[in-house]
């Protein structure tokens, strides 16, 4: 592995009692790339990116994050995570909370940062993501769209080398969507290395370095967009990509 | 009949002042280490290992089926004969108390602070935890606040039935409001004005507590109205 690499996956089985819900996964992630992961819901797709930040554990091969394996010996996985952002598909935004303080409560806890530098940090992101009028609102009063942004910020605040997108824009109204994946784009646009499960096919031929394949557990095939999207070789994709785009 | 004045001067008067104030000294004291305790008891309740169920589950199961008085009688009559360490002075009837109304009020508290957990989606401690906090943080600053603003109008009821319970620990002689008044009812026979003198405390008390309650409810509800 070198230093080019962002996330090394090997050999990666996972079950669910004696349900195999990942079948030996191989996957590189290298700085500066930009993965699409897409593929019929029970893929195993989402339980994939979760692993590469240890929301779920992984029971066979090796995931390597930034150069450390993530494993149960793993005294510290929060410093792990700290350093590898995570947008979820029901946001998970903190709703006792404002949007300033969810934005700023990981940088005062985990990176000790006094008060008025995490809100200028704050405050920065949520100007780049184009709702700073929203800082003391709460998540309750915004909208989907504003809320899945809100939750980028709040990733993007702990100035992480990764962003993992799980389903980032499934949960959301349709006039919504584009809001989200502006910003995503445009995270791309600055060299971000992303990692994202989509079903958004326009924002992956936009930006995906590489578009996966996923379906029982397993990676079907892996190509450039262009290629995935006009000439499949598997029956899979083809049936998939059918559906989806009609 | 009705005589006012007297019951204008037991209201004032010291003893029963002071009654009160103990009372309400023990309801915080139990309050206060049942909450932590029942959450204790609540997480082990809601824990993967089935020892730590089990073990939950018989506490609550014998603490929530054990009347009150009997829990208070078998720790202020029945400690001291088992052990030498209960026939010395710290005993009190009031740490007595405080231990038997404790070991009740965690069994109850548990119960409600473990649904309370339960309903703080799976997703706000996965939020917390992808930004790299750690598990403590995630338990004060993310999953506690909102716990309690579900639990706070269950607590309270059980805060208020135990300021009442308090009341039993007349049969071991702790100078609460309940004995203040007995005594004096035992000099003076005037039973109207002084259980009336003492039932203006409790209401208040408890008129208080609904006020603070309200408060709480209040802060703790932003940014969900």
């Amino acid at each position: 592995m070198n230093t080019q690499t962002a996330i090394q996956v090997s050999g990666v089985s996972k079950w669910y009692g004696t349900f195999q819900v990942l079948k030996s996964i191989d996957l590189a992630v290298n700085k500066g790339e930009r993965i699409v992961i897409c593929g019929p819901s029970g893929s195993g797709k989402s339980t994939l990116i979760r692993c590469m930040n240890r929301l779920e554990e992984h029971q066979q091969g090796s995931i390597v994050v930034n150069g450390v394996e993530l494993t149960s010996h793993l005294k510290r996985i929060d410093r792990v995570r700290s350093d590898v952002g995570m947008v979820f598909q029901h946001f998970n935004l903190f709703p006792h909370l404002t949007v300033l303080e969810n934005c700023t409560v990981a940088q005062r806890w985990v990176r000790k940062l006094p008060k008025k530098q995490a809100v200028e940090v704050a405050m920065k992101y949520l100007e780049r993501v184009h709702i700073p009028e929203k800082a003391d609102k709460y998540p309750g009063q915004l909208s989907g769209g504003q809320q899945q942004r809100v939750a980028i910020a709040r990733a993007l605040c702990m100035n992480p080398s990764i962003m993992l997108f799980d389903e980032p824009t499934s949960a959301l109204d349709p006039e919504m969507v584009k809001e989200v994946l502006d910003t995503m784009i445009s995270l791309a646009a600055d060299g971000m290395t992303m990692v994202c499960v989509t079903h958004e096919m326009n924002f992956a031929r936009e930006v995906a370095s590489e578009v996966v394949f996923m379906d029982g557990g397993q990676i079907i095939e892996r190509n450039k967009p262009g290629i995935l999207f006009s000439a499949p070789t598997h029956e899979r994709t083809k049936r998939f990509l059918g559906k989806l785009l009609h | 009949m009705f005589d006012l004045d007297l019951f204008l001067q037991a209201i004032f008067s010291a003893p029963l002042f002071k009654g009160a104030l103990l009372t309400i000294g023990l309801s915080l004291c139990v309050m206060a280490v049942s909450l932590a305790l029942g959450m204790g008891l609540g997480s082990m309740a809601g824990s993967p290992r089935r020892s730590a169920r089990w073990l939950a589950t018989l506490y609550v199961w014998l603490f929530r089926g054990a009347p009150a008085l009997l829990v208070l009688l078998f720790v202020w009559n029945g400690l001291p004969q088992i052990s030498e360490i209960f026939r010395a002075g710290w005993f009190t009837p009031f740490f007595a108390a405080f231990l038997a109304l404790s070991l009740i009020q965690i069994a109850y508290l548990a119960e409600i602070l473990r649904s309370a957990f339960a309903a703080v989606g799976h997703g706000q401690r996965e939020g917390a935890a992808a930004l790299g906090m750690h598990r403590w943080q995630i338990f004060l600053i993310i999953t506690m606040p909102q716990a309690l603003r579900i639990a706070v109008p269950a607590l309270m009821n059980e805060f208020i039935s135990l300021l009442k319970a308090t009341s039993l620990a007349t049969v071991i002689s702790l100078k609460e409001l309940m004995t203040v008044s007995q005594f004096a009812i035992a000099t003076s026979f005037r039973f109207l004005e002084w259980y009336g003198a003492a039932l203006v405390y409790y209401l208040v008390i408890v008129s208080v507590l609904t006020l603070a309650q309200n408060r709480i409810e209040h802060v703790l509800s932003r940014g969900y109205r």
